[in-house]
């Protein structure tokens, strides 16, 4: 008897015990200020050791700050964190605070509402204290559905001691000046270029870039909503035709087509390859992976212009990063976020050269020559173009992405790369 | 505490008792057994069974996994599956894996088992060796291969460049033309051990007298093997038959950690076509139907399988009986 009264109260302190923990636990519920322990959970980026570290010192400065708040970092490399995002989205239990490239795929997201709309916070001075431009990739129809903290642009880094090696004086301006440098670096011996094709989203840069030099922001817009042939159009074969002019050059290192982006970092940093097509944040990348007493002299250039493109020689394709908020997120996370991008912050990581600062009075913080040359890059476009497989909804993404490499490896022709994503587009925009 | 009564008294106890009409003693074992099976089936049910109806279910609508169920299209999911030149290229990459893993991973298994016997002085040595692989996580085995199959500086070409210095180095895993056999060879280092494992013990049932007798009589080493062995093991052989195809089929993270299905589509299977195309495309209506497909292809193999090649292994089953 008394043993069985005991095992039935047992097992009921087991069976009540799940509830009674999960309801002191994570607070996230909407607003809650003042003294009550909060947990944020941040997830972010996975840099070199270095940056990473920084990441977290913003985090425990914070904390120190606010002893009731608590933030759990969560730190995810490129590939893993899009594919770890897509899961927490689909159960409906966003983050936090989660890495962010703006775009259609986290308009998705705000659609489903599992972004928190941050257009009341940013309204007076913090929405002020941003470059407008870079805030407008994380805002759709006048709703802030993230805040920036990078935004630079796609160019050349190179390395000048190979450059030198091979006899190159000039750098391209054109893109038939861009093939003979390629040449030339093939005939020194060098590999050309560094590319992590593996990985899909390197490559497409070098195609969207050609079809924003050749069809230009008029080109472009066309396209995206879908007039006359859509992406089937003349700038986006001519894209494809003028890459496989490239790629017949075969200026890529062994084992492109398998290999991912950290293969292209290490390419370049262990002076394997002569130069890379790649983002604001690759010289720190490269930097990190420079063996032990040797040093990386980095050069840079932008894309050159395609003879008899439409478009503008300054345009720029790129992105940047930027963090959303998610739905359950506590207003504290706001806060971190306000104290993420402020000037303080902004200037640190400028100088460390892990970011272009896209907040006012920030500026002129970089003190790398390469970032500086991103900032002037960027701030002088006429038209900036997100990233594609951003910029759009997951199924055009796809398209672009399958279809470039398909181009690298040889298994398809610029028409039907076109068709694929126009045929994707079709789908995909209808009714958006 | 008593558990055991003297006998004495329970016969007494017992035949003082009327005997149980037939049907209620029959309901009482039955509901015996319902209630011992109850957690297992629970389990099963909630985990498994459930999932693939709601799979099915889903896989009528084109859903993105964020907004609402509403978008009802019947089975243009399986349509615009089977209309993918893509997809039927990932069914012919499992299917081709399917064969090699039945053409060669299982004859080199029983090949290996064969010779280590019964007697062979360090078979416990050998058989542990072999084992070893299957023991490794999946995700570990890709990320070691991985580094062998490296295009500049791996292990594989350092070898074969060691033996013949004019070559010039492969590919391997970046070379679509070779990528699946290059993954194959990694699936048979990884699970040949377990088929091997398999086998040995098999092969320890079989009684010596047969083999004595067989000798006696004349036969060779080989016509032993051939006529009295492989026929002995053919229990075992049935059964890694359908272990290994249904592996064949579902298999994934070896691929997915090695080349994610790539390149340019060289390795997809289908488990990898679902988590790219599916899953993290956010087309879940279409996932679910990839999903609803890898299942039916499994489900009809095993069935008629069981039914129609395992019949004396499974005589009891369900598959067997006709009343």
């Amino acid at each position: 008897m008394k043993r069985r009264e005991f095992l039935a109260s047992m097992g009921g302190l087991v069976l009540a015990s799940p509830l009674a923990i999960s309801a002191c636990g994570n607070t996230s519920t909407g607003s809650t200020t003042g003294n009550q322990k909060v947990t944020i959970n941040w997830w972010f980026l996975d840099g070199q050791a270095k940056q990473n570290a920084d990441w977290q010192n913003v985090a425990k400065q914070y904390m120190k700050a606010h002893p009731n708040v608590t933030i759990k970092t969560t730190i995810i490399e490129n590939q893993a964190f899009k594919q770890k995002l897509a899961t927490v989205m689909q159960a409906g239990q966003p983050p936090d605070i989660f890495h962010s490239w703006g775009g259609g795929i986290l308009f998705n997201y705000a659609k489903a509402g599992l972004v928190k709309d941050l257009t009341p916070d940013l309204q007076g001075g913090w929405g002020d204290s941003f470059s407008q431009s870079a805030l407008n990739v994380y805002a759709q129809n006048g709703h802030n559905w993230g805040v920036p903290w990078d935004m630079g642009g796609i160019a050349f880094y190179y390395n000048k001691d190979l450059f030198a090696k091979a006899n190159i004086t000039q750098l391209p301006t054109t893109w038939s000046q861009f093939l003979q440098v390629v040449q030339q670096l093939k005939s020194a011996g060098i590999t050309p270029i560094a590319l992590g094709e593996g990985d899909k989203w390197p490559g497409h840069y070098w195609w969207a870039y050609l079809a924003t030099r050749i069809g230009g922001k008029a080109g472009f817009d066309a396209a995206a909503t879908q007039q006359g042939a859509g992406f089937a159009s003349q700038p986006f074969v001519e894209a494809g035709q003028r890459l496989q002019e490239l790629i017949a050059l075969k200026p890529f290192q062994k084992g492109f087509l398998g290999a991912v982006y950290n293969d292209e970092i290490t390419a370049m940093g262990t002076g394997k390859a002569a130069m890379e097509l790649m983002g604001q944040w690759a010289p720190a990348a490269d930097e990190g992976q420079v063996p032990k007493g040797k040093t990386l002299n980095l050069g840079f250039f932008p894309f050159p212009m395609v003879e008899g493109g439409a478009g503008n020689p300054n345009d720029v394709f790129g992105g940047g990063g930027g963090y959303a908020v998610g739905k359950n997120a506590p207003q504290e996370a706001v806060d971190f976020l306000k104290f993420f991008t402020s000037v303080q912050v902004q200037r640190a990581f400028g100088k460390a050269g892990y970011l272009t600062p896209v907040v006012k009075g920030a500026s002129d913080a970089l003190t790398n020559p390469l970032l500086r040359d991103v900032q002037n890059m960027v701030a002088h476009a006429p038209y900036f173009q997100l990233y594609y497989d951003q910029y759009f909804p997951p199924a055009i993404a796809n398209a672009v992405l399958d279809g470039t490499q398909a181009l690298y490896a040889g298994t398809t022709t610029p028409q039907a790369v076109a068709q694929q994503v126009q045929a994707a587009a079709a789908t995909a925009l209808q009714g958006s | 505490m008593q558990l055991i009564s003297p006998s004495a008294t329970e016969t007494e106890v017992k035949s003082e008792r009327p005997p149980a009409s037939p049907a209620r003693s029959r309901i009482r074992r039955a509901s015996i057994i319902l209630l011992f099976l109850l957690p297992s089936v629970i389990l099963y049910t909630v985990l498994v069974v459930v999932p693939i109806i709601q799979a099915a279910y889903y896989s009528l609508f084109r859903w993105d996994g964020l907004e609402p169920l509403v978008n009802f299209v019947g089975l243009h999911n399986y349509l615009l599956a089977f209309s993918n030149p893509v997809f039927l290229e990932t069914f012919a990459h499992n299917l081709l894996i399917v064969a090699l893993s039945l053409c060669i991973e299982l004859p080199f298994a029983l090949l290996v088992s064969l010779v280590i016997g019964k007697k062979l002085p360090g078979g416990m040595i050998f058989r542990a060796i072999f084992f070893m692989p299957f023991v490794i996580s999946e995700v570990i085995a890709g990320v070691i291969w991985q580094f062998i199959y490296r295009p500049d500086g791996g292990l594989l070409d350092a070898i074969l460049q060691a033996l013949n210095p004019h070559f010039q180095g492969g590919l391997w895993l970046a070379d679509p033309r070779i990528t699946l056999i290059c993954i194959f060879v990694v699936i048979v280092w990884k699970y040949f051990g377990l088929y091997v494992v398999l086998y040995t013990a098999a092969i320890q049932n079989v009684p010596d007298e047969i083999v004595e007798a067989a000798r006696v009589d004349g036969a060779t080493g080989l016509q032993v093997t051939r006529y009295i062995t492989i026929p002995l093991l053919g229990t075992t052989i049935r059964l890694s038959i359908l272990l290994s195809v249904l592996g064949s089929l579902q298999i994934f993270d070896i691929i997915y950690v090695m080349t994610h299905g790539g390149p340019i589509h060289a390795s997809e299977v289908f488990a990898t076509y679902l988590i790219t195309y599916g899953i993290n495309a956010f087309a879940m209506g279409y996932g679910s139907a990839i999903g609803v497909v890898m299942f039916l292809t499994c489900f009809v193999f095993a069935l008629m399988y069981q039914r129609f090649a395992m019949q004396r292994d499974v005589a009891s089953s369900i598959a067997m009986q006709e009343a």
